[in-house]
């Protein structure tokens, strides 16, 4: 039995051993715990997880092979130039890390991410692949009913792969666990904002991390014991810098990158780590037509990427405008993967509404990989002491 | 040794015809204002032409000016401007070529000035840049934008959801949106119009890049290409000038088949025609001549391209019909090539190599472009594996002057031919 003080150690530890199973042994203990169970992988930034939830499968969020994969496969399928998570999720694939994955669901975050669901068909033939479209109209009557159609056609393939269809009503009750688990992370995000020495972020995203191999129920317990566990011991407080970090939606920084920034001085008290989770901002209707429902929070209440499309020029850069603001932030880290299309073309147009609003920002690239952290480090701490300087003066 | 017969630069007939074309919408857009006309920009793929000239706009496409401006020498620096106003060396040149020409001062690449936009037409058809390209455009210029969602065929086909989407994004958006900058009214037999006359010229089209099945080709299917889809995939289809141009361009293909001659390069006529590719992927434009020089020298004729292709996949059978004219818009850009998924893209290759009796297929990756290159070594593995044909490698950008290593292409280029003609004489025996 644990006492309460080393709850948060012991949490995050398990956190930890989950991230860094790049065997994914929690999905295979799940899957072996009832016959037939079966586990859908997907990749970033958003698929709707209530459907794969009500199909009776396991979502596993799939975020490359991170800095401890020795990736030699996958390095043979992509050139130098493109980023490094179609190679290090290649590399998992062909060493059969995968294998306890019976599907993979392929978001149109980007170029590359789409074509990957191409490969994955040739590559895993045995495999349930698909490409999910989400729209980039959105009026409910169009772009509403392309995506409840795209929605649908993955209700049914996943009906067929489970052998039953996926029903309303296991719709809905998904929904209800998904919004659950949604709150629970919305109530994560607020407490370290709120108090980010105690919730520091290299913990938060351990803990966002075991969200990709943990069913939703389990962890949204996870995250509410973290929560109460945290508020039972106090660490220092420090006068760091409070800085949103933006651009690190897909590929993933190596959890050293994000310890150094805030061992350089910054409190990252907002971000786009495992932005899946928190894709739809507030509670999904929880009666009614569940693919309604679904469509509605994706097309009026979810979060802005640069992998969707600003309908109007005075919606870009709203939803890092309001990260800053209601966390209190005092700068931006843009932190890009190298060779992110998406996140290097928006980068410019989000620095220009930064500059107009007068916030301080600093930019880096990085990769799954990235091995040097001092460079890192001392950017940001210089970025974290000029934060201080302003304010100082 | 240099295959091409050296002559005085050759221009034929069709060539002078695209020429005045596109001169002359260069001149339509620099007088845009003075004529009281309005102005759209759009992409290559995706580019509903007809569309837009139901509402009498002088019609800009960015790529055909970065690709301009490339072969002019000129998207060096424009590019370097770019970046130096905080665009990323990572992302695609052809953004940054025309953020920069605009930083410039918008001077066209024949020099007349072009106007701002007053609308984009985002039209996201298989490629992502598009979005984040005319988001960068409208934040800086002000410039009202038009989105219209092409979904993806991830399956391999097109839905009738996907089409319906489509057709109900051009009905509520795309025409309302046109009608309102232009002040012009949606006429559909305008439309109609407009496609039936693109449909001549998609006819001959086809027979021009299906003239490449013969031996010896009487043209070349990718750096010669670029030139025959130019109108066809550009501001001019649907226009009775593109008409006429595909008929000479034809009828000159024609000519040049039953005389058994091989194509015309800058540099003359390949005499002798040694190798048939077929290539996947964008040509370079900053070195376009030297780079189509190290092919013709060696024999290398291109029989097909992908990137012949990325305006409109004519030779699979895609019509204009007037008869159905917002659906088969929607067909249209559903179609394109990069809107095709991997395997779809894989078969086409297949098909090529063997419809086209080619020797081998050829990978010309642009660094900076995802839609094309992401994936592009798993195209190369299969076709060898499907074909048992060798396929070769290289690497160079569209429009940074920076990332053409001609040395390295040169060298790759001439071990892979050696390549093909072993194969060819271990087959022999
Ligand atoms: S890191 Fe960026 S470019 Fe790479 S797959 Fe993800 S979104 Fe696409
Ligand atoms: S990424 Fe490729 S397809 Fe897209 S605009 Fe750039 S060159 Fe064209």
């Amino acid at each position: 039995m644990s006492t309460k003080e080393n709850r948060v150690t012991e949490i995050i530890s398990r956190c930890s051993a989950l991230f860094e199973d790049l065997e994914f042994g929690a999905v295979k203990k799940w899957k072996a715990a009832a016959p037939g169970r079966k586990a859908i992988g997907y990749m970033p930034v958003y698929v709707p997880h209530e459907i794969v939830h009500a199909a009776g499968m396991l979502p596993v969020g799939i975020f490359g092979g991170g800095d401890q994969l020795e990736v030699i496969q996958g390095d043979a399928y992509y050139q130098s130039y493109i980023c490094r998570i179609p190679r290090s999720t290649v590399e998992l694939g062909l060493t059969g890390r995968l294998d306890c994955l019976d599907g993979m669901l392929f978001p149109s975050t980007c170029d590359v991410i789409r074509n990957l669901s191409g490969m994955w068909q040739i590559m895993f033939k045995n495999k349930y692949v698909r490409y999910v479209d989400v729209p980039q109209d959105y009026d409910d009557a169009v772009g509403g009913q392309f995506y409840i159609h795209e929605m649908q056609q993955i209700r049914e393939d996943l009906g067929k792969l489970a052998g039953r269809p996926v029903t309303d009503e296991a719709l809905r009750a998904s929904i209800v666990v998904y919004n659950a688990h949604r709150k629970a992370i919305r109530d994560l995000y607020a407490y370290r904002a709120a108090k980010p020495w105690q919730a520091p972020t290299a913990e938060v995203y351990l803990l966002l991390r075991a969200g990709c191999v943990l069913p939703p129920e389990e962890h949204t317990r996870l995250v509410h014991d973290y929560l109460a566990a945290c508020e039972t011991q106090q660490r220092p407080k420090r006068d760091n810098a409070r800085v949103v970090v933006t651009g690190p939606f897909c590929e993933q920084p190596p959890l050293g990158l994000i310890k150094s920034i805030e061992m350089s001085g910054c409190y990252i008290v907002d971000d786009e780590f495992m932005l899946a989770f928190r894709w739809l901002m507030d509670e999904v209707e929880e009666t009614g037509d569940p693919m309604q429902a679904l469509s509605k929070a994706f097309l009026h209440r979810s979060a802005q990427s640069s992998s969707k499309y600003d309908a109007r020029k005075e919606d870009k850069g709203r939803f890092l405008l309001h990260q800053v603001k209601s966390r209190g932030a005092e700068g931006v880290v843009f932190a890009a993967p190298s060779f992110c299309d998406p996140a290097l073309l928006e980068r410019p147009m989000l620095q220009e509404i930064l500059a107009r609003h007068k916030i301080p920002y600093t930019a880096f690239k990085y990769a799954e990989n990235t091995g040097q952290m001092a460079p890192i480090r001392e950017q940001a701490g210089t970025f974290a002491d000029s934060i201080k300087l302003w304010s100082a003066a | 040794m240099n295959t091409a017969v050296k002559k005085q630069v050759q221009k034929e007939d069709a060539m002078w015809l695209q020429k005045e074309l596109i001169n002359r919408n260069y001149h339509e857009l620099a007088t845009a204002r003075e004529h009281n006309r309005k102005v759209s920009a759009t992409f290559v793929p995706g580019n509903l032409n007809e569309l837009l000239m139901c509402f009498d706009f002088a019609r800009s496409l960015p790529e055909t000016n970065a690709l301009q401006n490339g072969m002019r020498k000129k998207s060096g620096k424009m590019i370097m401007d770019a970046e130096r106003d905080g665009h990323s060396e990572d992302v695609c040149t052809y953004v940054k070529a025309d953020l920069g020409m605009m930083l410039q001062g918008q001077v066209g690449p024949t020099g007349d000035p072009l106007p701002h936009p007053d609308i984009l037409l985002l039209s996201y058809t298989g490629c992502f840049t598009f979005m984040k390209w005319f988001e960068l455009v409208r934040q800086k210029y002000n410039c009202e934008t038009v989105m219209l969602h092409v979904p993806y065929q991830g399956d391999g086909k097109v839905s009738p959801a996907m089409r319906d989407y489509v057709v109900k994004q051009l009905k509520e958006k795309v025409i309302p949106s046109l009608e309102k900058v232009s002040g012009v009214k949606f006429d559909i037999d305008r439309l109609r119009q407009y496609m039936r006359e693109s449909v001549k010229a998609e006819e001959n089209l086809v027979r021009v890049l299906q003239s490449a099945k013969q031996r010896p080709s009487p043209i070349d299917g990718y750096f010669g290409a670029v030139y025959y889809i130019g109108p066809m995939f550009t501001a001019f289809r649907g226009m009775p000038e593109a008409t006429r141009y595909y008929d000479t361009l034809w009828a000159e293909v024609e000519q040049r088949m039953r005389e058994k001659k091989g194509p015309v390069t800058p540099e003359g006529e390949i005499a002798e025609e040694k190798y048939r590719l077929v290539v996947e992927g964008p040509p370079n434009w900053t070195s376009f001549r030297d780079f189509w020089k190290m092919f013709a020298d060696e024999g290398a004729v291109v029989v097909a391209s992908t990137y012949a292709k990325v305006g409109g996949v004519y030779d699979f059978g895609f019509r204009h019909d007037p008869e159905r004219p917002l659906e088969s818009l929607a067909e249209y850009c559903l179609g394109c090539y990069t809107n095709l998924n991997f395997p779809q893209r894989i078969d086409m290759i297949c098909r090529y190599m063997d419809e086209y009796q080619a020797d081998g297929l050829l990978i010309n990756s642009i660094k900076s472009c995802n839609s094309f290159s992401a994936g592009q070594l798993l195209i190369l593995r299969e076709v060898e594996k499907r074909t048992g044909k060798p396929a070769a490698f290289i690497e160079t950008d569209l429009v940074d002057p920076r990332y053409f290593s001609a040395a390295n292409v040169k060298n790759r280029l001439e071990s892979y031919f050696q390549m093909i003609k072993q194969k060819r004489t271990a087959g022999a025996h």
